[in-house]
């Protein structure tokens, strides 16, 4: 059979010509009028990035934070109303704590949605617990900015 | 090791691992410490009496396991970076890992007593 089909497709060969070409036959994977519309992005790689480059920057805000608030000046002892009130009169610690806060929770976000994927197998667990974890992410993070943004020393 | 899984053990899974769980935990945290500093909106009592929560022995030793995460978190981030963007960066990744857990630990040493400064005074005197 195989020496068959040899002999029948060089044959098949020696008709081609200038004047008879072979017929044109599509790459597989080729783009074509009707292949669907791909639903693939990038997005899991700009997610991988911005790990990275968000993940330095908050390298020094949070321990710079963390320095500020749990290490200098006493430790946790001086941490009241008035010393949020001193800090947040500068707009310097504002931005700061406003950039830390958005950073720091779309990469917490972004990390957690990575551990849920590997770890719920099931479609419906994945769902929910992803529902789950971009809801009090943009209720924290709204919350926060709002927090920032409409603070009053004067409350009382 | 057991055959077709892809956890290899040693310097490479375990820091994997680490990073995994510190972050999780991290994050858990500032959930609940945004929740708190909202409090400033409500007023200054209820901030200071919640406050007074993070100044309690208990809550003191689990800021110093917060710093602990962190501090892990932060290293670690910087070597995965090294290991991803520097052409040697897989070929050290073990040596790195060791200059992490070396720093992890003079910086741990170094805010035992600043970060815990207030449970020691009030539990052993001034």
């Amino acid at each position: 059979m195989s020496t068959e089909t040899t002999e029948a497709g060089t044959d098949d060969a020696r008709r081609y010509d200038v004047d008879n070409p072979a017929p044109l036959i599509t790459a597989p994977r080729a783009r074509t009028a009707r292949t669907p519309k791909s639903t693939r992005t990038n997005f899991e790689l700009y997610g991988w990035l911005f790990m990275r480059l968000s993940g330095i920057v908050l390298v020094v805000l949070v321990l710079g934070h963390l320095l500020i608030q749990l290490v200098l000046d006493g430790g946790v002892s001086k941490i009241g109303f008035a010393f949020v009130a001193g800090r947040w009169a500068s707009p310097f610690w504002q931005v700061w704590d406003l950039l830390m806060l958005w950073l720091a929770m779309l990469h917490g976000a972004n990390g957690l949605r990575t551990v849920i994927n590997d770890y719920a197998e099931r479609d419906g667990t994945r769902l929910w617990l992803k529902m789950l974890l971009y809801t009090a992410t943009v209720f924290t993070v709204l919350l926060g900015t709002l927090v920032i943004f409409t603070f009053d020393p004067n409350i009382r | 090791m057991p055959a077709g899984t892809l956890y290899r053990g040693r310097e490479g899974m375990w820091s994997w691992v680490a990073h995994r769980v510190t972050g999780v935990l991290i994050f858990f945290f500032l959930f609940v410490h945004v929740l708190d500093t909202a409090l400033v909106r409500v007023s200054p009592e209820t901030y200071d009496e919640t406050v007074a929560i993070y100044k309690t022995p208990l809550v003191n030793l689990m800021e110093y396991g917060l710093v602990a995460a962190v501090l892990f978190h932060a290293l670690n981030g910087l070597r995965v970076v090294a290991v991803d963007f520097w052409s040697k960066g897989a070929k050290y990744q073990k040596q790195m890992l060791w200059t992490v857990m070396g720093i992890w630990g003079v910086l741990m040493a170094g805010a035992f007593y600043p970060v815990l400064q207030h449970t020691l005074r009030s539990l052993f005197g001034s």
